[in-house]
């Protein structure tokens, strides 16, 4: 518990030391959507690493809750204060009615299930042209304002968003550790099982659903306001998959996962910028390489990895 | 030799360096194009043009003594991307222009970065509402859709066909053509009788077809780029639809017409004059930097240069002109391209002021028809 | 509504649901041998469509010779991926083969880019493309060639799997792969199989839609998911059942485009099959699934 409570507290501090160490500059464009796809990444392993269900549509989750507070922003003036908040209800409400029947699905059914909601979603903002923009995107969404601080810049936005970010990773470790991380693992090993023991599996699962959505949702709304501009191709069926990705790679059922993985796929094309044709099969090596020797993801992996190594070094010297 | 004869020399060599250094500071240009991913049509042939003249600028000596340094980025056409690279380009690669993007959303999404960071940006992309309302820091070189739509509605309107069926394509390019549609209809005496919509990677148009071929409109227009147009074409054919069918000038490549083969006769588009350089009347004042650009494009790319690529082309060029008038700061260019008059690109002849960022007039668009798998100008 | 559109949506509609069919049966078999659903069914379509192309301007080759040519290529593309991606899995979870075959998927599109570029490519009909009419409607030569193709395969299939030694092996895997393993199957061997049928179905299915749409490095992605939506219409099953799930859907979504509205087309497979999920998960043909708790 404690020891939990100090990595917390020293991953914090990393946070917010970090600009200093790169004093403004591009990369602090890039650390702001590590935040925004950490959020997200957590959003999804909460359902996917906890709970267990597969989902390949979050990317329309993401979305919505960007168009929402966009729209209500941009088109009819309202404070983003109040639309983001909304936009999560809303979100919420919706993931739940939908969860009830989507979730009765197991495996790749509910991956195919998820897959066609998030892309219906992408067709959605796509057609109503008249409030999304349609194709051509929305733009003219306001930056946050807080007692007259407008969040404009990539540093400012940096601490913002990153401050909700360790906000939602506080959130889900205390969960993880509560009653009902318990029950979800129940659930994910059992489902049978957990309910003999009196675990409401259905409801719980559809909870999950819901605050996972919200959770996206919220992310959405900040990538609206720090971006003051979004189109429906950010929220495909690709980012779903991206996602996905980072969630497998950083690790299943690990918060701190979530951020490695996030990291390492926002970062990544940053480095491999010189490649350009040759990364999108970089990408799909990486999936195929990761699953098949490192299952845990990294935040297992690299200690084991690095266990290995420091054994082998021991072995010879011996 | 004594110590203040040895300083004295010194001190002149050094100013000598300082001064060949000073004039030697390159001016970086910021490109971002689209070069890989869905937009790969545009950005490719935009990267190659830029990356080209840029070279032969170069190898001239430079502009009033400074050579130009090009920093060009990959979007991969994703608006996201255009907006972290503009922010790189800018903070890190300290660039006083940009050229580019690609696409009008990506445009749509940097144009907020460019204007707070104060630095000029020229876009490629077709969209009106780039300059409209007009921008202080936003240029673009690309016709503006709005232009192609009134030359096909002016012919239109000449020949009394005035009942349209549009069928455009549901991405940034088609939704902005569709939008220009449907606004100028009215200016020229149009109706549009029916109004669809297909997918960039559909492969059966036929349903839509059939629905137009029952409203009976007097012609067709439909606006997209490769390949659904081609399967357009194709499909026509095959429901025997003899209703003239018009594309936009997304189309405007021999690709379109190898991709529709037989089904592309007969089609007319609005087409920037390089696709059709060779058979231009030779009183024509961009026939010479025409003809200049596609055997150029094709000595170092060994393809066909397209108006894609003159975009990019016609932005260097524009920045190159304000650098020759002086400027060199960000602030200066700017000031500069504003003042452009006249100027005879790929595109069209520029001709910006403080109300207009676009640039082009009528002229920047013929009316051609496909004839024997080439070109023919419509008079 | 006229009838003559009406019969023009359901002839196109047909069409393109015979190739919704091919591509979901391919995904029936993989998933009945091997409980994997392949996500990169969609790839091997596109690999047929390009190797077509290249044999026929590269090698030269005449229709008749490229065909063969490309279906072989894509097979053996389909070993790899089966040897190299799926048999070495040591955690083979839903989760993990989801990420496999999108990684697959993905792997096989970024070579076909850098092979083929990012251009669309026209291939020619097979047999000329005079349209032939049918009442008010009219169709081309090869949506003919479709259906016939599509009819052969059925056959073939049915034949494979009904009566010979190998294609009674695979159904036993299907129903129960430890007793079939126990009956002295080769389980291993069967997965294999079942790779290369759906991997030379795809490309097949690609070549004779070629002609129609143009082939492009990526056109698999969409196909290959309205095919998964025509298996799970039909159940999931290797005859019938999924060709009537992949014609109803291409008549639909035809039928839809023209009546209601062209822009939500592809969202009408995707309700589709949240609906077929949501009420009846075995398919409209299917029997319920019992699963051993």
């Amino acid at each position: 518990m404690k020891r939990d409570l100090l990595l917390f507290i020293s991953f914090s501090l990393l946070v917010m030391v970090a600009p200093q160490l790169f004093s403004g500059g591009y990369l602090m464009n890039v650390l702001v959507f590590v935040g925004i796809n950490t959020m997200l990444a957590i959003a999804l392993n909460l359902l996917l690493g906890y709970a267990g269900q597969i989902s390949l549509g979050h990317a329309g989750f993401f979305g919505l809750g960007a168009y929402l507070s966009g729209i209500l922003t941009a088109t009819y003036g309202v404070n983003p204060w109040i639309a983001m908040p909304v936009a999560a209800v809303v979100v919420g409400c919706l993931a739940g009615l939908i969860g009830f029947p989507i979730l009765k699905l197991k495996g790749h059914y509910l991956a195919m299930a998820t897959l066609g909601l998030g892309i219906i979603m992408y067709i959605v903002f796509n057609e109503t042209v008249e409030l999304t923009g349609g194709p051509s995107g929305l733009s003219g969404i306001p930056n946050l304002k807080i007692a007259g601080v407008t969040f404009d810049s990539d540093v400012k936005n940096y601490y913002l968003i990153w401050g909700v970010t360790l906000a939602v990773m506080l959130f889900s470790l205390n969960l993880a550790n509560s009653r009902v991380g318990r029950a979800l693992r129940a659930v994910h090993d059992s489902e049978v099982a957990a309910q003999v023991l009196g675990v409401n599996a259905r409801l719980l699962k559809v909870q999950i659903f819901a605050l996972s959505a919200v959770i996206s949702s919220l992310a959405g709304s900040l990538y609206a306001h720090t971006m003051t501009f979004i189109s429906p191709a950010s929220f495909g069926f690709n980012f779903s998959i991206e996602l996905l990705t980072m969630v497998v790679i950083g690790g299943l059922g690990s918060i701190y996962g979530s951020f490695l993985g996030a990291a390492l796929l926002t970062l990544l094309p940053e480095i491999l910028r010189g490649a350009n044709d040759y990364d999108i099969i970089i990408y799909g090596s990486l999936l195929i390489v990761m699953v098949m020797y490192m299952p845990g993801g990294l935040v297992r992996g690299i200690p084991i990895l690095f266990r290995k190594i420091v054994r082998k070094g021991e072995g010879d010297h011996a | 030799m004594n110590v203040k004869v040895m300083s004295s020399v010194l001190a002149v060599v050094t100013m000598l360096f300082s001064a060949t250094a000073f004039a030697a500071a390159p001016i970086k240009i910021g490109a971002l194009f689209a070069v890989t991913g869905p937009a790969a049509f545009l950005g490719e042939p935009e990267r190659n043009s830029a990356k080209m003249v840029i070279d032969e600028i170069n190898k001239a000596g430079g502009v009033k003594g400074h050579k130009l340094e090009l920093v060009t980025y990959d979007t991969t056409g994703d608006a996201t991307k255009a907006v972290q690279l503009a922010t790189k380009l800018i903070k890190d690669d300290k660039v006083v222009a940009i050229i580019g993007p690609s696409t009008t959303g990506e445009t749509m999404a940097v144009i907020p970065v460019a204007e707070k960071e104060q630095i000029p940006l020229i876009s490629c992309s077709a969209g009106s509402k780039i300059t409209d309302p007009v921008k202080k820091w936003i240029f673009k070189t690309a016709q503006n859709d709005s232009l192609a739509v009134g030359r096909i509605y002016e012919y239109l309107q000449k020949t009394k066909q005035t009942s349209v069926s549009i069928l455009t394509v549901s991405d940034g390019f088609g939704a902005s053509g569709r939008e220009q549609l449907k606004i100028q209809a009215a200016k020229y005496g149009i109706t549009v009788v029916s109004d669809d919509t297909y997918g960039p990677k559909d492969t059966d148009m036929t349903a839509q077809l059939t629905k137009i071929r029952g409203s009976h409109s007097h012609a067709i227009i439909c606006w997209g780029t490769n390949p659904g147009p081609a399967v357009i074409a194709k499909n026509m054919r095959q429901l025997g639809i003899k209703t003239p069918l018009f594309m936009s000038h997304g189309v405007s490549s021999k690709k379109f017409i190898e991709l529709a083969g037989e089904a592309a006769e007969g089609i007319r588009l609005p087409s920037g004059k390089v696709v059709v350089a060779d058979i231009l009347p030779g009183s024509d004042k961009q026939k010479k930097s025409l003809m200049a650009f596609v055997k150029d494009y094709q000595k170092h790319y060994k393809a066909e240069g397209d108006h894609f690529g003159g975009h990019a082309w016609d932005a260097v060029m524009l920045i190159r002109n304000a650098v020759e008038n002086g400027a060199d700061t960000a602030a200066a260019i700017r000031d500069q391209l504003e003042k452009t008059r006249g100027f005879a690109g790929i595109g069209g002849s520029f001709n910006y002021s403080p109300q207009d960022h676009a640039g082009l007039g009528k002229d920047a668009f013929v009316l051609v028809e496909i004839k024997n798998k080439d070109w023919v100008i419509v008079k | 509504m006229q009838f003559d559109q009406i019969l023009q949506y359901t002839l196109s509609g047909l069409s393109t649901g015979a190739i919704y069919a091919l591509i979901g049966i391919g995904f029936s078999i993989i998933y009945n041998a091997t409980g994997i659903i392949n996500f990169a069914q969609g790839e091997f379509v596109m690999l047929g469509g390009l190797l077509t192309l290249s044999c026929l301007e590269l090698l030269n080759l005449p229709l008749w010779a490229a065909i063969p040519c490309a279906v072989a290529v894509s097979t053996v593309v389909g070993i790899l991926f089966e040897r190299l991606a799926i048999r070495p899995l040591r955690h083979p979870t839903p989760i993990n083969l989801v990420i496999i075959t999108i990684g697959g998927s993905i792997l096989i599109r970024g070579l076909a880019m850098l092979v083929w570029g990012k251009d669309t490519h026209a291939i020619p009909p097979f047999s000329g493309d005079n349209p032939i009419a049918i009442g008010g409607a009219t169709i081309l030569p090869q949506h003919l060639w479709i259906l016939a193709i599509t009819l052969i395969i059925i056959i073939i299939n049915k034949i494979y799997f009904y009566h010979t030694i190998s294609g009674k092996a695979m159904r036993a895997c299907s129903y129960n792969r430890r007793a079939a393993g126990l009956v002295g199957i080769d389980v291993k061997r069967m997965v294999l199989f079942s790779f290369i049928i759906s991997s030379a179905m795809g490309a097949i299915a690609g070549i004779i839609i070629a002609p129609l749409t143009m082939t492009a490095y990526d056109v698999g992605v969409m196909i290959g998911l309205k095919g998964f939506c025509a298996a799970i219409i039909g159940g999931m099953s290797s005859g019938i059942s999924t060709v009537i799930g992949g014609l109803i859907l291409g008549v639909l979504e035809s039928l839809g485009a023209g009546l209601i509205s062209s822009g939500y087309k592809d969202a009408i497979a995707f309700i589709i099959l949240l609906l077929i999920l949501f009420i009846r998960p075995q398919g409209l043909f299917g029997k319920a699934d019992s699963e051993r708790v």
